[in-house]
């Protein structure tokens, strides 16, 4: 870990298809590979069907926020320097129960503590983009 | 109003017959080990109970002392029945809770429950622990900075705020509510330190829009109970605080403190603990007349007056205002002793002592004829409850 920031372990079997799928500028979702029902995070079965086969499907990357704090220290010494900074809940605009917890930047290589915490409400339009990290690629929210 | 007869097999069956604690603290000398030790040893001088008539152990998954080393301090005797519940502050009545099922259930007579906790030294903090990388559901939170468990509740608070009105006045009413019990409870650790509102309103942000006096202390110190049946806590020393009802609550799709990701997030695991207690006792709501709410955030009060049923959703905030959590005069006086947030937090584990004295008629912020007292344990995690009754 070079920067000291928290980040996934990439060779978990359950979630890896979601990391490589930013990697490739792609925000997926899980859906079951039986019945079709989409569901985030991911796991090994559908709790709908009980079947355990998975597929990785494309979504708009458009979403609206849901919710959102800033964050103050006490961090870790990596979230601290940037700190405060925000962090939000994204709602997909195709399926507004698959979320995902995200920071609002002005782009791909904006900052976390770089748009006015005052300026954000929920429900505002954001777009996905992707920040590399080390060796990871985590999805990151613009304004849309 | 009228119920249905319960199904509940351990309704009044048990009662918590003893309680201990240690003093509450930061940087105390002693060991986790042997503040348990001492805590379980007080509660059992307090019951009257030989400690080798203790055959039944029940303890949080996160607590740090084993049973086979609290049994070989405090001299317990044969042990048959010994268990665990997870989901750290969600645990504190599900320790009582099941211990008073295996008491009622002839598992064991005499059971004890603690925690037992140094959490005073911020190097302890569980959150600081991180792993560098995560393979569990951490990693849809954290590389995102949402790291301590006050950002996990604030996501949900800024919702709360949004979809039903609540403000920081709510907040601040029960962070003011839990200083002025503390003032009277000579064990608690900040009773001397007066809280304005506009303390409130100044004090800095942890994560916004949550401050420092949202959340919990952090504290050395242990406490623990003796659960024994009805008949036998009638001859012990103390007046008995009945188990009247019991229930753990984990909803469908629920994910602890990140619950982000279902149809309803904001509808905890209260609700689930709640329904299940509700349809077990002989009583409602209305006849509550104090509550101990697990406060490790000050909006887990407002959820927890809502899941369990005290007012309409939504309507968590309002309730806190005009005085009405506070003792004497407020409708429903919560966490009298000061709670995790004034007095101690030692994972929720005084706040059962507390539901406890009341029932006694021991506590300092003593409610008049408090006959049925609640308690409450981790609200956005796995959860659990009792109602304390002062009869049987
Ligand atoms: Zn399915």
């Amino acid at each position: 870990m070079e920067t000291g920031w928290l980040l996934p372990d990439l060779s978990d079997p359950t979630a890896s298809e979601f990391w490589l799928g930013c990697a490739r500028g792609e925000l997926l979702v899980q859906a079951c590979g039986s019945c079709g029902t989409r569901r985030m995070p991911p796991r090994p079965m559908c709790p709908r069907c009980r079947s355990t086969d998975v597929r990785w499907e494309p979504t708009s990357g458009r979403g609206r926020i849901w919710s959102f704090i800033v964050a103050h220290p006490p961090l870790l010494p990596a979230f601290s320097a940037v700190a405060p900074y925000n962090a939000i809940v994204v709602e997909l605009d195709e399926a507004p129960t698959i979320r995902f917890v995200g920071n609002l930047v002005t782009g791909a290589d904006g900052e976390i503590n770089e748009i006015d915490p005052a300026t954000i409400t929920i429900g505002e339009p954001v777009r996905v983009v992707f920040h590399r990290i080390d060796d990871v690629t985590l999805p990151r929210w613009a304004r849309s | 109003m009228a119920r249905q007869p319960s199904s509940g097999l351990i309704k009044n069956k048990t009662a918590v017959a003893g309680i201990g604690q240690t003093a509450f603290g930061k940087g105390l000398a002693d060991t986790e080990l042997s503040l348990a030790c001492q805590a379980i040893s007080s509660a059992l001088a307090d019951a009257g109970i030989h400690p080798s008539e203790v055959d039944g152990v029940a303890s949080y998954t996160m607590e740090p002392n084993r049973e086979v080393d609290v049994a070989r301090n405090v001299g317990l005797g044969e042990i048959t029945w010994f268990s665990q519940v997870g989901f750290g502050g969600g645990a504190g009545c599900g320790v009582v809770g099941q211990a008073a099922m295996a008491v009622a259930t002839g598992q064991c007579s005499v059971a004890i429950a603690w925690r037992a906790r140094k959490r005073a030294d911020p190097t302890s903090r569980p959150w600081a622990q991180a792993q560098a990388r995560l393979a569990d559901s951490s990693q849809w939170t954290r590389p995102f900075g949402v790291i301590r468990p006050v950002d996990e509740i604030a996501l949900l608070t800024r919702r709360y705020m949004h979809e039903y009105g609540g403000t920081r006045d709510h907040l601040a009413n029960i962070a003011l509510a839990f200083r002025k019990h503390a003032s009277r409870n000579p064990a608690s650790t900040m009773g001397h330190k007066p809280m304005t509102r506009d303390d409130y309103m100044n004090a800095r942000w942890i994560s916004e829009p949550l401050c420092l006096f949202d959340n919990c202390l952090e504290t050395d110190g242990a406490l623990a109970v003796v659960v024994v049946s009805a008949e036998r806590a009638r001859d012990l020393k103390q007046p008995p605080a009945y188990i009247h009802a019991f229930a753990q609550g984990l909803p469908p799709q629920h994910q602890t403190m990140t619950n982000y990701f279902n149809e309803d997030p904001l509808r905890g695991p209260a609700w689930t603990a709640a329904r299940r207690m509700w349809e077990m006792a002989d009583v409602t709501p209305a006849d509550v007349k104090v509550a101990q709410l697990y406060d490790a955030f000050s909006p887990l009060i407002i959820l927890s007056l809502e899941g369990y049923g005290f007012c309409a959703r939504g309507d968590g905030g309002p309730f806190t205002d005009d005085g009405n959590i506070e003792w004497p005069n407020g409708r429903l006086p919560v966490n009298t002793s000061g709670g995790g947030m004034s007095e101690a937090y030692v994972h929720g584990f005084n706040l059962v002592l507390e539901g406890a004295r009341q029932i006694r008629g021991t506590s300092t912020a003593q409610v008049e004829g408090a006959d049925v007292s609640l308690v409450t344990s981790g609200e956005g995690v796995p959860t659990s409850a009792i109602l304390f009754t002062k009869d049987a």
